[in-house]
């Protein structure tokens, strides 16, 4: 099967999806992976080392910020040129997107954000979570190309070969610059810290987080203000843990609409769907909607005061106690035994 | 400005939803506008405000889905259309996106075509970025913050790396995160407004389009397999004891 993979990269930077899609290609057939941006030819080094046999390189002053259009405009001419029988994309942002304007343009369908796939003849069947996680879906497409979005962590990331190498091509864009609708006015980015999606280790905080009756808030501040300066002391308890285990911080829904940590933290069915190795919910009583987004996490550890809260129906660990007792020891144990 | 919002009606959030005989079930959990498309809808209300204009809600359902319209209406829409066909039954991503693009252009001058990121159901958020690409506009997705100078909008996009600006000229198509903000309840006005509402109904033979093709098709739908896990509850004479047992125990799972 001619096997395309679109490496998803961030001025230069690949996400780490990008690869595990060329390691899931492998079982398909050949690879060629795909590069669009501005001076990105040591991520054709870097495709080449996880895998790729081929890299389709377009490298022009037009794609140096992601555009939807330009970027799915060179995708779909390139694809039409050379007719793959699959296209993998990353779940990613620019990924999902990217594979949606493709299908359009190429009169195909999209598979998208899945977590299996296998062949069946020359149909390949894939498995994705859908209502968040709560059911499992079999999908396929009756034409060609088979574009297919494939979640990250979902499959394993190909261990690098130093030196392997392979074919470069390079080609030019589909739209010329005057062509293009849309122009990017800049860049802020987010607070550092690991991403929730990409995270092996998540620590994260609910509700229970801005209880510490310990606390006594500065005065001068209203009931709402109070509540959210004892959430955000609570949350440094979060942060620390999570520091301490190069971890990224989650919460969950009610703590984000509480105004407690910004929405990019949220996991669950409106926020993200996260399967780290493990997730140590604080504070968390495990919504419905939160549980589906992060109940297939490999190891699940659960603090909170209510021995009745279902977060504990998912968990492989529990303690039934005070979080702002029980979290900063933790930290403390695992400083130590982690020698940091 | 002429303003459309697009949603769709789903499960709610809190619904546990299992298969049963093949079939997905929700059981008596209520069906809601989507969560997403309420900011959809903040989103063209706003923008309404600033600017002037109309705001047309546009739901792809059966005849029964009018709860998301009405509460869409209740928010403060001016007007609905319902495209409903017993052809659209069990259609993909790209042949929805023609049929609402089709409808966008049968509405006609339609600046801004607002959608939420995606809906809870499939979760496959394709159907903005299908649409827009049907319509040949500029595609600014899941925009965090819209300003409009003009005829020019500008949108700061939710990425990984955190955020994009992009901007380009009407008429546009934007998809909404929950960043943008809280959107309103209705009103009681609204929900009395809403009620007394006459939806328009619109077949594939009023949009003028044969049956779209869909190439996607879904052999099987299953529940998860069921997580046999078996919490133990770690319990000692002071928060460090509990600590440093949780803490072995964390370290010989081996996730570290």
């Amino acid at each position: 099967m001619k096997t395309w993979v679109y490496v998803d990269h961030f001025k230069g930077q690949a996400l780490p999806a990008s690869w595990e899609a060329i390691g899931a290609g492998k079982n398909l057939g050949t690879i060629t992976a795909l590069i669009f941006g501005q001076n990105i030819e040591s991520l054709a080094k870097e495709a080449f080392e996880h895998g790729a046999d081929e890299v389709l390189l377009v490298d022009d002053a037009s794609l140096a910020d992601y555009r939807a259009e330009a970027f799915c405009a060179s995708l779909s001419k390139l694809a039409m040129g050379a007719s793959p029988d699959v296209i993998l994309l990353p779940t990613t942002t620019r990924g999902r997107e990217m594979a949606a304007m493709a299908a359009i343009d190429l009169k195909t369908g999209v598979m998208v954000d899945i977590t299996a796939m296998e062949l069946q003849g020359d149909r390949i069947v894939v498995t994705r979570p859908i209502y968040a996680g709560k059911l499992l879906s079999k999908e396929t497409c009756s034409s060609k190309p088979q574009i297919i979005t494939l979640r990250g962590r979902a499959f394993p990331k190909p261990a690098p070969q130093a030196g392997r190498t392979g074919t470069l091509t390079k080609a030019t864009p589909a739209l010329g610059e005057a062509e293009i609708k849309s122009k990017v006015e800049g860049y802020s980015t987010s607070e550092s810290g690991v991403s929730l999606i990409d995270a092996n280790v998540i620590v994260s905080g609910g509700r229970g987080v801005s209880n510490n009756p310990a606390l006594t808030p500065p005065a001068g501040l209203d009931e709402k203000q109070a509540e959210i300066w004892r959430a955000q002391q609570g949350f440094i308890l979060v942060k620390d843990l999570a520091t301490v285990l190069g971890a990224a911080v989650g919460a969950s829904r009610a703590a984000v609409d509480a105004g407690y940590v910004p929405y990019s933290h949220q996991v669950g069915q409106t926020g993200k769907v996260v399967s780290p190795d493990l997730y140590i919910a604080n504070g968390i009583s495990g919504a419905i909607q939160h549980l589906a987004g992060m109940r297939t996490s490999k190891v699940i550890v659960a603090i909170n005061k209510d021995a009745d809260a279902p977060i504990f129906k998912v968990a492989r660990y529990g303690v039934v106690g005070d979080l702002f007792q029980i979290l900063p020891a933790l930290t403390a144990a695992f400083k130590q035994r982690l020698g940091k | 400005m002429k303003i459309v919002a697009c949603i769709k009606q789903v499960p709610d959030s809190a619904a546990k939803v299992v298969v049963e005989n093949g079939r997905v079930s929700w059981g008596d959990a209520p069906l809601v506008i989507n969560p997403w498309d309420e900011f959809s809808v903040e989103a063209a209300l706003q923008l309404k405000e600033k600017h002037g204009g109309t705001v047309t809600v546009i739901s792809v359902g059966g005849e029964t889905d009018k709860e998301a319209i009405k509460h869409a209406l209740a928010m403060g829409a001016d007007d609905a259309i319902l495209i409903t066909d017993p052809a659209l039954t069990g259609l993909d991503t790209q042949a929805i996106a023609q049929v609402l693009a089709s409808a966008i252009q049968k509405i006609g001058g339609v600046d801004v075509a607002f959608f939420g990121r995606q809906a809870i159901d499939n979760d496959s958020g394709l159907t903005p970025s299908q649409t827009a690409r049907l319509l040949n506009w500029p595609a600014l997705t899941l925009a965090a913050v819209i300003t409009l100078d003009g005829t020019r909008i500008k949108v700061e996009r939710s990425i990984e790396e955190g955020r994009q600006a992009v901007s380009a000229d009407l008429p546009v198509v934007i998809s909404l995160v929950k960043d943008y903000g809280e959107p309103r309840y209705p009103s009681f006005m609204g929900i009395r407004k809403a009620a007394r509402a006459e939806v328009p109904v619109w077949s594939l033979a009023s949009l003028g389009i044969a049956i779209p093709a869909s190439v996607i098709s879904w052999p099987d739908i299953m529940n998860p397999p069921s997580r046999e896990v078996v919490c133990e509850i770690i319990s000692g004479n002071s928060p460090d004891e509990i600590a440093s047992v949780l803490a072995s125990k964390i370290l010989a799972e081996k996730v570290l």
